[in-house]
């Protein structure tokens, strides 16, 4: 049976798959944006996404339990100093996985991952379609708005 | 051992593998560029994914 087994074994040991896991959020977090294959950056999700929640408690015990993680002490500064402010408070979600298609050489499937907070083309993509959006919202309302005072004049007028 | 008692054709050998086919990829066109991408993947082209640039491809 196979049941609630969760989680990929990546043909590693437990703590080769540690350390893996280890580094790619390192890099992760100082580059925030990395190309691997995509079954390395779906299981990477499981491990930063939480990571990330921890470290926005900020106080000194949530601080050491991740550098108990992260073994660098540039990728954590960089984590508490970078990447919480501009997180804020998106509740959870803080990483985007887009398939790249398959690698030259051994035809394994690649991906993207990346901190959602920095990429600056789509957010900025983003916030102009919300800003389109709040805008059309707004012409409907006054629209409607000066229709209802139409219709308020013609039977007051009568 | 049990072993087979005839020597098998080649005609039926060839008729077992004509259903030995690879399928082909489902592809769709990129909505930024026209180009032709792997549908859920990226545009290997332009780097759009979902109507927004995801990245700056390198060439």
């Amino acid at each position: 049976m196979r049941h609630r087994v969760r989680g990929r074994k990546l043909k590693r040991t437990a703590s080769h798959r540690a350390a893996l896991l280890k580094n790619l959020s390192a890099a992760l977090i100082k580059a925030k944006r990395i190309k691997t294959t995509l079954a390395k950056a779906k299981e990477l999700r499981t491990f930063v996404e939480p990571l990330i929640t921890k470290a926005r408690v900020g106080d000194l015990h949530s601080h050491k339990q991740i550098m108990d993680l992260i073994k660098d002490k540039d990728t954590v500064k960089e984590l508490m100093s970078n990447v919480i402010p501009t997180v804020g408070d998106r509740p959870g979600g803080y990483t985007r996985v887009v398939k790249l298609g398959r690698r030259l050489g051994d035809a394994a499937e690649m991906a993207m991952i990346e901190l959602v907070d920095f990429n600056e083309v789509a957010n900025a993509k983003a916030a102009a379609n919300k800003e389109k959006k709040s805008a059309k919202a707004e012409s409907k309302k006054k629209k409607n708005e000066v229709e209802d005072a139409n219709v308020v004049e013609e039977t007051t007028s009568k | 051992m049990p072993n087979p008692k005839r020597k098998m054709s080649k005609t039926r050998r060839d008729k077992r593998r004509t259903h030995y086919k690879a399928t082909a990829p489902s592809m769709g066109t990129c909505s930024n560029c026209g180009e032709l991408k792997l549908t859920h993947h990226a545009c290997s082209s332009c780097g759009y994914y979902n109507g927004r640039s995801m990245f700056i491809p390198k060439n």
